[in-house]
């Protein structure tokens, strides 16, 4: 029986054998690590081919994850978007909260065919943090994970979360002190100790094999919701949405629906405090080509190659790269991408809460804002698919400070509740 | 103008016929100021260093333990250039007739445009570069337009190199190959790895005529001596900059790293 949740690109015709997305992605690693990442190209190959590989790891993406996941109808939020219906995959509803855990639980299991007994990794956010601690919990991995220390402050609750599941949590105190600092230090971390530790990548980003195997992994977001969409709503979408910061859960929702040249696939960026005012995320809007953490791909970057710090309110998205495929998608026309302000997706997280009772991650609250638009653009009869990547929980206290929802906030409460205004609130 | 390929190879050449190691220092341009990081490499090739690596600072220096990111940090924050990186080849090639590479990451001349930038290097009195991240597979373009201007490509090999790999390695590369003493980033060690030997012993058995330096981990003339044994070349960096960190001043650090060169130079002679 043909694998029903772990569904890897069926084509295999992108990307090229040497790792690239038309202009984008390859494999620009330092020597140390050449044999290293080629072990995890050849061990993937091998593991996409055998049954076994597809049986253990659809075992534990239905009775551990808990695939497929939900597709939920949003009328009242969709009130708000031009009446188009909007569609949420609740990959929020998976097993640690977010979408992550389908390419940690992949990548776990590769780490133990490989023989290795210690896995690295990158947090932003904390989700993929929290995934991968999880998956070393489950298979007896030891697991390190980078987080920047401005990281490990504004989602402490997923730090907790890490060191519970036993995992080591190392707070960067490098560069700008995010995302794209703990990927430096993981890095770091691997040339030293490559023989015996995988770098369990949590974006598709990165050298090849990385940007395709991870997307791989996260291609059943899309083949669930392709299929969901047509037994509920009798068709296509009109528009496949998603937050972009490396592009994990954006390629993963994406990619089934590539074929479908009728169905608009929009990635949001975050454009934090404007993309005008230089203080934004938005690599694909405002980066130009270049390499970072071994693929080529859009970056944010100065005129000599300097990498420039990003910011996001969320930091999932703070991050100053994209993975190749979403680069290939911009250039060839394919994929759309448009940048949503750190305001702009706090209203779409309180609208959400408060017409139907779910609270998004800051991440997908950037999808939910793009979906708002995209639904007043195409009107009553469009049809939109969000991909709903991690729940809330992490982001309560960034929101509750940004909305002055604790007790001792009331005065500053009052005052935000000018610029926190929402359409949802009157009602 | 040609780059100074031949200077570098002459040198290494020379070292060897005085039946010695070279000794290669590394220090990053615009550290602690442009102006000082070029008294600081003057100082280092006055000490006894046969070849000077200049780094070009980076905001993601990936391969770098603290002590180089602590230097490029400062680098960087002082507003060092691509052009400064240029003026400090220039002027250290000018004043001292020793052959300068620049150590660096890719996307900066892949951003700057890589004839633009070996055009410059040539013309800067450059002898190469060392790119260690840009591997063997993805550098077409860098050495067609190296080999036009007269420019060394030196490639960097590691203990998890596979034989084959070394083989292709040593017949693209150009000028010495870098031999990286062990698995993991810059920065001092208490002692050399003993991989560092095999390594060497098997990137000759590829056949290669190029010199085989060794670097990573390289600090004190005891390691240097050690090294000097089985290699024809003894990068040092970290230990550079950290002497430079830890001087009371920039004058003070100047004199350290001239004294650390002389100590050096003796190691690779093997009178340490």
């Amino acid at each position: 029986m043909p694998s029903q949740f772990f569904i890897p690109d069926p084509e295999g015709q992108s990307p090229n054998p040497e790792g690239y997305f038309g202009a984008f992605g390859g494999k620009f690693i330092p020597e140390a690590l050449v044999a290293a990442v080629d072990e995890v190209a050849v061990e993937y190959d091998k593991a996409k081919h055998d049954p076994e590989f597809a049986k253990e790891l659809d075992d534990l993406l239905v009775n551990y994850t808990g695939r497929p996941s939900s597709l939920t109808e949003v009328p009242r939020f969709a009130e708000h978007a031009g009446g188009a219906r909007i569609f949420l995959k609740r990959e929020d509803l998976n097993h640690t909260g977010s979408h992550k855990i389908n390419n940690v639980l992949g990548q776990a299991l590769l780490t133990k065919r490989m023989g290795k007994t210690r896995v690295i990794a990158e947090t932003g956010a904390g989700q993929h943090g929290v995934a991968t601690a999880t998956a070393c919990a489950l298979f007896g991995l030891e697991c390190t994970i980078y987080m920047g220390e401005i990281d490990t402050q504004r989602q402490a609750l997923n730090v907790a979360r890490m060191r519970m599941l036993g995992a080591e949590v190392i707070a960067v105190k490098s560069g700008s002190r995010t995302l794209k600092d703990a990927i430096n230090e993981a890095f770091r971390d691997w040339v030293a100790n490559v023989d015996h530790t995988h770098y369990l990548f949590g974006t598709v980003a990165g050298p090849h094999p990385f940007p395709a195997m991870v997307r791989d992994f996260h291609r059943v977001i899309g083949v669930e919701a392709r299929r969901q969409l047509l037994e509920r709503a009798g068709r296509l979408p009109d528009a496949a949405v998603a937050c972009v910061g490396g592009g994990s859960n954006a390629i993963g929702l994406f990619h089934a629906f590539i074929p479908d040249t009728d169905v608009r696939l929009i990635g949001c960026e975050p454009a934090g405090h404007g993309v005008e005012t230089g203080e934004h995320a938005a690599t694909l809007t405002a980066g130009e080509p270049g390499i970072l953490h071994g693929s080529r791909s859009y970056v944010l970057q100065d005129d000599e190659g300097q990498i420039t710090e990003p910011y996001s309110i969320s930091a999932g998205l703070d991050y100053p790269g994209i993975g190749p495929e979403h680069s290939y998608l911009k250039d060839s026309g394919r994929g759309e991408y448009r940048a949503v302000t750190d305001d702009a997706a706090m209203q779409a997280l309180r609208l959400l809460s408060r017409t139907e009772g779910i609270i998004p991650a800051i991440e997908s609250a950037h999808a939910l804002a793009g979906a708002l638009e995209v639904g007043k653009e195409l009107g009553k009869d469009g049809l939109i698919v969000v991909n709903l990547s991690g729940r809330g929980d992490k982001d309560m206290d960034t929101a509750a400070r940004y909305f002055g929802l604790y007790d001792t906030d009331a005065e500053v409460a009052e005052d935000a509740s000018g610029t926190a205004e929402i359409e949802g609130d009157a009602k | 103008m040609s780059g100074n390929i031949r200077l570098l190879s002459d040198t290494l050449a020379a070292a060897k016929s005085e039946g010695r190691s070279a000794l290669i220092a590394y220090l990053p341009a615009g550290f602690p100021t442009v102006d000082g990081g070029i008294e600081a490499i003057k100082a280092v090739i006055d000490g006894g260093a046969d070849v000077v690596e200049v780094g070009l600072p980076h905001s993601d220096p990936v391969l770098d333990g603290p002590v180089i990111q602590t230097a490029d940090d400062i680098a960087l924050r002082g507003g060092v250039r691509i052009a400064d990186v240029m003026r400090t080849v220039r002027e250290a090639h000018a004043a001292t007739g020793k052959p300068i590479l620049v150590m660096t990451y890719w996307n900066p001349i892949d951003r700057y445009g890589v004839e633009r930038f070996t055009a410059e290097l040539a013309e800067a009195g450059g002898a190469g570069c060392i790119l260690p991240d840009l591997p063997v597979q993805e550098s077409a373009l860098w050495r067609e337009h190296a080999e036009k201007h007269g420019l060394a490509t030196v490639f960097v090999v590691a203990p998890s190199s596979k034989d084959e790999r070394l083989a292709q390695i040593t017949a693209a590369g150009t000028g010495f190959v870098y031999a990286a003493s062990l698995m993991g980033v810059t920065g001092t060690r208490a002692s050399v790895s003993n991989q560092a030997q095999d390594l060497v012993e098997r990137t000759r058995a590829t056949g290669t005529d190029l010199p085989v330096c060794v670097g990573l981990g390289v600090s004190n003339p005891a390691q240097a001596a050690e090294v000097a044994r089985f290699a024809d070349g003894v990068i040092v960096g970290s230990a550079f900059v950290k002497a430079m960190l830890d001087a009371p001043d920039d004058a003070a650090g100047v004199e350290a790293v001239r004294a650390l060169a002389g100590d050096l130079a003796k190691g690779v002679r093997g009178q340490a």
